[in-house]
């Protein structure tokens, strides 16, 4: 037997390893459907605890919406469980097709293909369209899926530090011999919660010749005036070469994601992206599932514009409680305690006051810069934004963080 | 030091040092988590226009890029 104590010994010092360091990640057994409040068994064995979930990124509270869940039930009766086949063998049904439609429809591009996850769609997608001729040029805070997926192209790879435009041109420069050059930024960035300036880059990107690659993953359903993304909010649809998106957010919160855009880059991926080609098609109810969601979307924006205001309400709320936030308007809303051991302390604290809301720090965010990072949602109502926000005050006040600045916490807390 | 190691040093703190961190000629770059192993690509083709030179791809490792000293020494060995 290969797996030998020696072996067994070698994982096991690397596991102690990340706990130690704090760094090991412990799941919480959610014993209800998701939504704004659920029930939770932690620690494990623990009896169930009901609490306001505020770190979902149920941001249209789709997830459990009566809606979807009657659509992916009558996907499932009319269309089965599963397909047991990749896309292109016999895993396609209608309904692929349409969604592939409807979502071309919703983002405004010329076509789109779906992914088991955006996961997928960024590790294939640029493997798919580039060579070792061309260049990606990456914001250096994208997330960790479109690193893999750069890592897996054998196309030249940059970056310019993250949001600085002067930068990024100065990058357009260096590479302007190349065949093709990629710009690659997410939509809205999921850990401070600051969006791409869309506009901006467009303009560099036509300047120089450039295709634009978004991934929305954050943003699709709610950011712009009727919820279309980024490129809605900054003007510019129609004007993204790639878009990457997930469906397991805003657009539902189940699975699956897709690569919409110029219909050239989505037939390669047909052809040619390796996620797409070796693993199976998205399961039927699903599919029906997001049909519904974009069908509940684009009928009306009372769900996106019912997010807005629990955002401007939990943003005011947070500064007016003396804690120190992430400046923005998207629903991610980082408190930041900027201490590790902190973040975990108030994130516990937190847990016992009923609110659900997790730490992040180093190696997740740079050093020195550990938060809560919340998340609200459509699916929340005034008295949980309250509760929340009554919570926050309280464990604030505990460890004396209210009304104090950055210097202050790091002084009594450190980096 | 020469210009070559002055020119190189504020290249790479006007890319890559986003805090107060000093560097000296000998800082660890890439081992030191300073220049992320993605990013050397901009650093070769600063050096590559800079000093119109052209270094082989197995000749900029992460060992060969790792500090400024180590930079100029390889860049030196290019320059006519």
């Amino acid at each position: 037997m290969a797996f030998t104590e020696k072996t067994r010994g070698i994982y096991s010092e690397i596991l102690t390893g990340l706990k130690d360091a704090g760094l090991f990640k412990q799941e919480r057994y959610i014993h209800s459907s998701q939504a704004a409040d659920i029930e939770v068994e932690f620690p494990t064995g623990a009896p169930l605890k009901k609490v306001i979930n505020i770190c979902a990124n149920n941001y249209l509270g789709m997830s459990s919406h009566p809606e979807v869940v009657k659509a992916a039930h009558e996907g499932l009766d009319s269309h089965g469980y599963g397909m047991s086949s990749v896309r292109f063998i016999c895993g396609t049904q209608d309904i692929h097709r349409t969604l592939e439609q409807m979502v071309t429809k919703f983002l405004g591009t010329e076509d789109t293909i779906l992914f088991p996850s955006c996961m997928d769609a960024n590790a294939g997608v640029f493997e798919a369209v580039l060579t070792k001729d061309d260049v990606m040029i990456s914001d250096r805070l994208v997330h960790a899926s479109i690193i893999d997926g750069i890592r897996l192209c054998s196309a030249m790879h940059d970056t310019f530090k993250h949001s600085d435009m002067e930068h990024l041109e100065e990058k357009l420069q260096l590479h302007n011999d190349k065949r093709l050059k990629y710009v690659i930024t997410d939509g809205v960035f999921s850990m401070d919660g600051d969006t791409a300036k869309l506009d901006k880059m467009v303009e560099l990107c036509e300047k120089y010749d450039a295709l634009l690659f978004v991934d929305d993953s954050h943003s699709s359903g709610f950011i712009g005036k009727t919820g279309r993304g980024t490129h809605e909010q900054y003007g510019v649809m129609g004007k993204i070469d790639i878009i990457t998106t997930t469906f397991g957010k805003g657009l539902g919160g189940a699975s699956g994601g897709c690569v919409s855009g110029r219909k050239e880059i989505v037939e390669m991926c047909r052809q040619k992206a390796r996620p797409y080609l070796f693993s199976n098609t998205i399961a039927p109810p699903v599919v029906a599932g997001v049909i519904k969601v974009l069908e509940i979307l684009s009928a009306s924006t009372d769900r996106r514009d019912k997010l807005e205001s629990n955002t401007a309400f939990w943003r005011k709320g947070l500064i007016d409680a003396g804690l120190i936030i992430k400046a923005g308007d998207t629903p991610i809303v980082p408190v930041m305690l900027f201490n590790a051991k902190l973040a975990q302390d108030v994130s516990r604290d937190l847990y016992e006051e009923g609110i659900y809301a997790i730490g992040f720090f180093f190696p997740v965010v740079p050093q020195g810069q550990a938060r809560i990072r919340t998340q609200i949602s459509a699916g929340h109502e005034l008295h949980h934004l309250e509760k929340a926000l009554e919570a926050f005050r309280k464990v604030g006040k505990k460890y004396d963080i209210l009304g104090k600045s950055k210097q202050e916490i790091i002084e009594r807390y450190g980096m | 030091m020469d210009n070559m190691h002055e020119i190189i040093k504020a290249y790479v703190i006007k890319e890559y040092v986003e805090d107060d961190t000093e560097l000296t000629y000998d800082s660890p770059l890439i081992s030191g988590g300073i220049v992320d192993s993605f990013s050397m690509v901009s650093l070769k083709r600063f050096l590559e226009n800079k000093y119109n030179i052209s270094i082989p791809d197995d000749k900029a490792t992460p060992e060969a890029f790792d500090s400024v000293n180590k930079i100029c020494k390889l860049v030196s060995e290019y320059v006519k």
